[in-house]
């Protein structure tokens, strides 16, 4: 074993500029425009007239150190040792001769076997979270869900034939570290958490009672301990404190759910970014394959790639057709469950005698 | 660790079902590498039953490195009386090259690094931006942190602290970019690494820093202070190459994806010479024109950035949407990037000082006012800040209050006069 050194060495972040392909030292800032050549294949032009090929696969985001290698090894065969990564884990390979772009499919086609796309109009990689792998929170799988999900929308990730591009997200718990997307899947709870009396002195009691969005925890003491309890009618299953502290068991494998949500957007193109709302809920927590989840996304899609406008976000679709519409169009049923009681709630309603008849 | 695991039968026939189809399988991959590392046949089986069970076998404890308040994302199996060898089986987690790039070398390292401490898993990237590094145990863990900083890297965030930055790719490969995103973050991750390394905020802080308002880094809603770039003045337009898009086409494609779309009805068509004109004073710089027409429309010459303040996901008062903070500041000189950190520094010591336990930064805002966070930290309104002017009427206006009587003393002061509750700062 090496030496190990005490004090913290604080280096900070890579430094960057050594792993920049060549094409991108040489034209650093000085971009013009880009194309996309086919699905998963762009083309950066330089204003020095230089190109850079990218080619953009969609990758497990998991992966053993024996496949990190192979990614290695092919970007040393086909471009000059340099690679990056994508925000929804896709894997670009670059390389600056237009020859050298099919050759390099090729390798990537026979070493790896992913598939290429998520580029222009396309559904892209899911943004998910780590779920049962190695998260200690989590309701459900989002890494399994999403090999599935992945599985049953390849087609909508290899071509581009979407109005615009669909990002998904698909989160293991409430606290929704996969984030707003187009399309996103959540677990929800049902019950208020269940309180170990016995173990809670682990946790820092006041932080619990503080961290609860409704108020609904008050210490207490049980059996001589001390502990908290819930308000039952205040607590809205969030498991807020069930991150705080382990005694608060949220999860149920019996009554836990999914819902997908629609329409969130971060970028700023056209309309401003705009949350995620509730599209449809109940829908079961069905390992290995979750074919009710995709079920209900193919249904989204495919209203959407009928219906929609080309540019449009789902959300931005959904706003000029209207919700009724995108609930007949989906079949969901709309629920009083959709009406929002958080603090929009009221900025939420149709404010007007603009009625779609 | 890993090699010497027990062995152990691989029985997952629920994750069986994860191995067909077209997208690669996570699963497949780590079947084959458990002959290398056999502890993750132990790992997969406690998937598989929680496949089986619908239930998580993972909690959590605190493991640090040395000098580190953060970094080692510590789990413990419950089921470790079956699957020994995930007693302790922790992620590390790295900070990333900024716009997640790497040479094949770096990236073998970092392969190596994780196969010689632990399971050898490693996922590019977690949500937080870090590449993370699963499977180590307690030694493991610490001796990992350790080769890596040997080898340059560094320890990522986690807990009550700034996280590790992500960036969209930039200047590096994007002609959308109007700042350097990447060294932006690698200069707010060095400035602040010691925040970044020993959580001692209120809560979590995130950056996250992208190159144009199509925010391919998810700035706006996954940061408590998206950098997001722009530019002021006129944007570059090529006539002829707008003219060519035209004939590709056709009309009515410009007029109802480039003109009908701009959201403040600011570009015009100039039919009979094939030309548009952009009143420029009114452009919002959504990017949809310049994402439609990348080869005719480009960004302006007078590029700088927007600074928001206050997006995070919805624990604990629902979803947060960042807003405009600074409406516009240049980036480029490193005295534009330390006065950009001083910036941040000014606006963390107010959230510090006065919010609570557990309260991201949009929460402190929704708690005390825009109005009174922009006092807190010395910042000048601006119209640019908000979408419209207050409609409720009920209003402290200071400067129309009577004064105290002499000698009263002030009983509630004003937040952004209260001195801090903690007396330990120096």
């Amino acid at each position: 074993m090496s030496e190990t050194k005490l004090a913290p060495r604080d280096q900070g972040a890579p430094d960057y500029t050594k792993f920049l392909h060549p094409v991108m030292v040489d034209n650093y800032g000085e971009w013009d425009y880009h194309e996309r050549i086919k699905p998963g294949v762009l083309v950066h032009v330089a204003k020095s007239g230089d190109k850079l090929f990218t080619v953009r696969a969609g990758s497990p985001r998991t992966m053993s150190a024996d496949t990190v290698r192979i990614i290695c090894e092919i970007a040393d065969q086909h471009c000059e040792g340099f690679l990056r990564f994508t925000t929804r884990c896709n894997v670009e390979f670059m390389c600056r001769e237009e020859s050298e772009v099919e050759p390099l499919i090729a390798t990537i086609g026979e070493k790896l076997g992913w598939p290429l796309g998520g580029t222009g109009p396309s559904v892209s990689n899911i943004a998910h979270t780590q779920g049962w792998l190695h998260c200690n929170l989590p309701g459900s799988d989002a890494a399994g869900s999403t090999k599935a999900l992945m599985d049953d929308l390849i087609a909508d990730f290899t071509q581009e034939d979407l109005p615009n591009r669909v990002h998904i997200s698909s989160s293991c718990c409430q606290i929704n570290c996969a984030s707003h997307g187009d399309i996103s899947i959540i677990v929800q709870h049902h019950h208020a958490p269940r309180i170990d009396h016995n173990n809670m002195q682990i946790c820092e009691l006041p932080k619990v009672v503080a961290i609860c969005p409704a108020a609904a925890i008050r210490p207490k003491l049980v059996n001589g301990k001390e502990s908290v309890e819930i308000v039952e009618e205040k607590c809205m299953y969030c498991g807020a404190c069930h991150g705080q502290c382990p005694s608060m068991e949220i999860r149920d494998s019996e009554t836990d759910t999914l819902s997908i949500w629609v329409g969130g957007k971060m970028s700023n193109a056209r309309s401003a970014p705009t949350f995620m709302k509730l599209a449809v809920w109940g829908i079961p927590n069905t390992p290995p394959r979750w074919p009710e989840v995709s079920e209900a996304v193919k249904k989204i899609l495919s209203a959407y790639k009928e219906t929609g406008k080309p540019w449009e976000r789902v959300g931005e679709w959904i706003d000029r057709i209207g919700w009724a519409k995108f609930f007949e169009l989906t079949g969901f049923p709309f629920t009083r469950y959709h009406i929002d009681d958080g603090p929009e709630a009221l900025s939420t309603l149709n404010r007007s005698a603009m009625v779609r008849l | 660790m890993g090699n010497d695991a027990k062995k152990m039968v691989m029985n997952t026939p629920m994750l069986d079902e994860l191995e067909s189809g077209p997208w690669p399988s996570f699963i497949t991959d780590l079947k084959k590498y458990s002959e290398k590392r056999p502890v993750i046949t132990q790992l997969l089986n406690q998937l598989n039953d929680s496949y089986e069970t619908k239930w998580n076998y993972w909690q959590g404890k605190i493991i640090n490195c040395s000098g580190y308040g953060g970094g080692i994302i510590a789990r413990v199996s419950d089921k470790s009386d079956v699957y020994p060898d995930l007693a302790n089986f922790h992620t590390v987690r790295v900070i990333e090259p900024p716009g997640w790039v790497y040479s094949t070398d770096a990236l073998r390292n970092i392969a190596d690094i994780a196969e010689r401490n632990g399971a050898g898993i490693i996922q590019l990237h977690g949500m937080s931006g870090d590449i993370l590094l699963l499977g180590f145990d307690d030694e493991g863990s610490l001796q990992c942190c350790e080769d890596l900083m040997n080898d340059g890297w560094d320890i990522g965030g986690s807990g009550a602290a700034m996280r590790t930055l992500q960036c969209c790719v930039g200047q590096a490969r994007c002609e959308m970019a109007c700042y350097d995103t990447m060294k932006t973050t690698k200069h707010i991750t060095d400035t602040f690494i010691e925040y970044l390394h020993r959580p001692e905020f209120v809560y979590k802080c995130k950056f996250k820093l992208s190159g144009c308002g199509n925010d391919c880094a998810n700035a706006i809603v996954r940061s408590d202070l998206p950098i997001i770039g722009t530019w002021r003045g006129p944007m570059e337009i090529k006539q002829s190459e707008v003219a060519a898009f035209i004939d590709k086409k056709g009309l009515d494609y410009v007029i109802d994806n480039v003109i009908a779309r701009c959201p403040t009805n600011c570009i015009s068509l100039k039919t009979a010479t094939k030309e548009i004109e952009v009143d420029d004073a009114n452009c919002v710089h959504c990017m949809h024109c310049l994402n439609v027409m990348p080869k005719a429309l480009s960004p302006g010459k007078d590029k700088g950035v927007t600074i928001l303040v206050g997006g995070h996901r919805t624990l604990k008062i629902g979803d947060t949407m960042s807003s405009v903070l600074v409406p516009f500041m240049k980036l480029e000189t490193d005295e534009d990037l330390v006065k950009l950190t001083d910036f941040i520094d000014e606006v963390w010591e107010f959230w510090n000082d006065n919010g609570m336990d557990h309260e991201r930064i949009g929460e402190f805002i929704h708690r005390i006012g825009m109005g009174n966070f922009l006092k807190g930290c010395g910042i000048e309104p601006d119209p640019r800040m908000i979408r419209e002017p207050r409609t409720t009427s009920y209003i402290k206006f200071e400067e129309l209050a009577p004064s105290r009587m002499e000698g009263e003393r002030e009983q509630n002061p004003p937040v952004w006069n209260r001195e801090p509750e903690s007396s330990e700062t120096m």
